[in-house]
């Protein structure tokens, strides 16, 4: 990471804390607004969150393995979050998977870490009348079939 | 984007009439302790599942002295196969809105919280566009409705993917900055909650509930349901039927009239309350829908004759493992022992001496641990080996 990156980090972290409050209870949307910016939180900035709050680091960590769904690790550019939960397993997830799972090696393909799409499988997202279901980022899809999945990827690209 | 139904909703209670802003306009009028008295003569419990009387809370939070107090909308809705909460917030947003106010108002709190589950991230937009909307009638703000001293003002928060933070005490732990793991109660968030002061924390279809008791009464809410389940329930319902959705139904209803308005056919097993709930084969159909009987947070997963059983436990057990938080040791090591046990079955390999004493891990379980999810999570193995036994050990 370069001088003028840490920087910018630094900088975005201070000013996340100035909106939540010098305070533990900002912690978690602090670490959610960094991360829907740097899609990950790197160690540096773990450490500079930890400062700007008051906390140990090894807080922060903590904090970051609890959560499902913030990450210490670089991330692509797009998260699909397939519900896992059995009324969409019996309601073509398992079909959903396989279809998205192949599409999406093929968009990665000779794609940079940054621009590339990860998958997860996630526990129910509340969609079970609309199933199968999705999380593709901050938006929801229902009654997935491989017709309207590859019209999502296309938007994706 | 959001998900509407294209149809009007219709129920006894919370999919009734109503005009958004007259029950805050009632409550205010009529006072604290009349509010009370009304909530206390409804019946309403938590409709989260647990079931705890609302005017008992409430009662409790307002007589507790302290310069803060918070009003939580516990929108953490994990539990697998449950989406009602979903269909409020999008569709119903005013009456739970209008229901924190009114507890705010009773308790004494100026602050409320929306804790909205990561998931449903999508309408924390849509929510605060609602919030301001009410701004512009007096309904946030200083001196609400010109009651003087009377402030309140909702924050939503989002969590981050931990269905152990639907939990009331871990879901504060989260709010503060902390891992969602339960804490030892007592004390109760009643008077050591939020940053250590009195709270209140409502499911969403409880505080929902609230500005239609207000309006019409606790005596008329009482007139649906049973004695000991008054009022209606929202039910989640999903899997194999011709119409999963959300249903407003009177407590009391039986599993098999359940299944007809949903249009349910060829039913081999219907798992009530979640993953953590208890499954049901055809011959206790004939159950009532109950805080008495069958006591659920309203998610209703239907499987017919062509399922799996032993597929759907072990996409429980499976959930359970992952989200055990880990704290205390009969959930983190024994969801992994019942879903161990569930594998070998799959396998074929295994001793029905075995899998009884996994069953007496189960009931100790329930009994050991710290929480609600470690307290339920033995309940689909248990129920699911018991009521499906002929399927399952048919190999044997």
């Amino acid at each position: 990471m370069t001088d003028k990156d840490k920087k910018i980090k630094t900088e975005f972290i201070a000013s996340l804390v100035r909106l939540y409050g010098k305070d533990r209870s900002s912690l978690l949307p602090v670490l959610q607004e960094f991360q829907k910016k740097f899609r990950y939180i790197d160690e540096y900035s773990q450490q500079e969150i930890a400062d700007a709050l008051s906390i140990h680091p090894v807080e922060v960590n903590s904090i970051i393995s609890f959560y499902a769904f913030l990450y210490d690790k670089p991330r692509g550019k797009h998260t699909i979050r397939i519900c896992k939960n059995i009324v969409c397993k019996f309601h073509g997830n398992k079909e959903l998977s396989k279809f998205m799972e192949k599409k999406v090696s093929e968009f990665n393909k000779d794609k940079s870490e940054e621009s590339k799409i990860t998958i997860e499988y996630v526990n129910c997202i509340g969609l079970c009348d609309r199933s199968p279901s999705m999380l593709v980022d901050e938006k929801v899809y229902e009654k997935i079939n491989p017709h309207n999945a590859e019209a999502i990827l296309e938007e994706l690209s | 984007m959001m998900t509407f139904e294209k149809i009007k909703r219709t129920g006894p209670v919370l999919f009734s009439e109503y005009e958004n802003g007259s029950a805050l306009k009632k409550a205010i009028s009529i006072g604290r302790n009349e509010i009370l008295a009304e909530l206390k003569e409804s019946g309403l419990k938590g409709r989260g599942g647990a079931g705890f009387p609302t005017s008992t809370k409430w009662m409790l939070t307002a007589a507790a002295k302290a310069d803060r107090k918070f009003v939580i909308c516990n929108a953490d809705e994990g539990e697998p196969g449950t989406f009602k909460d979903r269909v409020l917030l999008t569709e119903y947003p005013e009456l739970v809105l209008e229901g924190m106010i009114i507890a705010g108002y009773v308790i004494g709190a100026k602050e409320g919280i929306i804790y909205l589950r990561s998931e449903y991230s999508y309408m924390l937009e849509f929510l605060e566009s609602k919030i301001e909307y009410m701004r512009k009638y007096g309904f946030f703000g200083k001196n609400i409705l010109g009651e003087q001293g009377f402030d309140f003002e909702i924050k939503i928060r989002l969590g981050s993917g931990a269905y152990e933070c639907g939990e009331e005490t871990a879901l504060i732990e989260s709010l503060e900055g902390y891992r969602g793991e339960p804490r030892n109660r007592p004390p109760f968030p009643v008077n050591t909650g939020y940053l250590g002061y009195p709270t209140v924390v409502n499911n969403v279809e409880t505080l929902a509930s609230v500005p239609h008791i207000i309006t019409k009464g606790g005596e008329w809410y009482k007139k649906f349901g049973t004695d000991k389940s008054t009022g209606s329930k929202l039910f989640s319902v999903s899997g194999d039927c011709k119409y999963p959705g959300v249903y407003e139904l009177q407590w009391g209803i039986t599993l098999r009239e359940l299944l007809k308005i949903v249009g349910a056919e060829n039913t081999k097993a219907v798992q009530v309350g979640g993953a953590s709930g208890v499954c049901l084969n055809e011959s206790q159909f004939d159950k009532k829908i109950s805080y008495e009987e069958t006591a659920t947070g309203g998610s209703i997963m239907i499987f017919d004759k062509s399922r799996s059983m032993l597929e759907v436990l072990k996409n429980f057990m499976e959930f359970f493992v992952e989200e055990s938080c880990g704290q205390c040791t009969p959930c983190r090591i024994g969801n992994v022992k019942l879903l161990e046990g569930v594998n070998m079955i799959e396998k074929n390999d295994y001793t029905l001496e075995y899998i009884d004493k996994l069953k007496e891990l189960g009931e100790t379980m329930k009994i050991a641990s710290k929480c609600g999810l470690g307290q339920t999570s033995p309940n689909p193995f248990i129920s699911i080996l018991d009521n499906f036994k002929d399927e399952i050990f048919s190999k044997n």
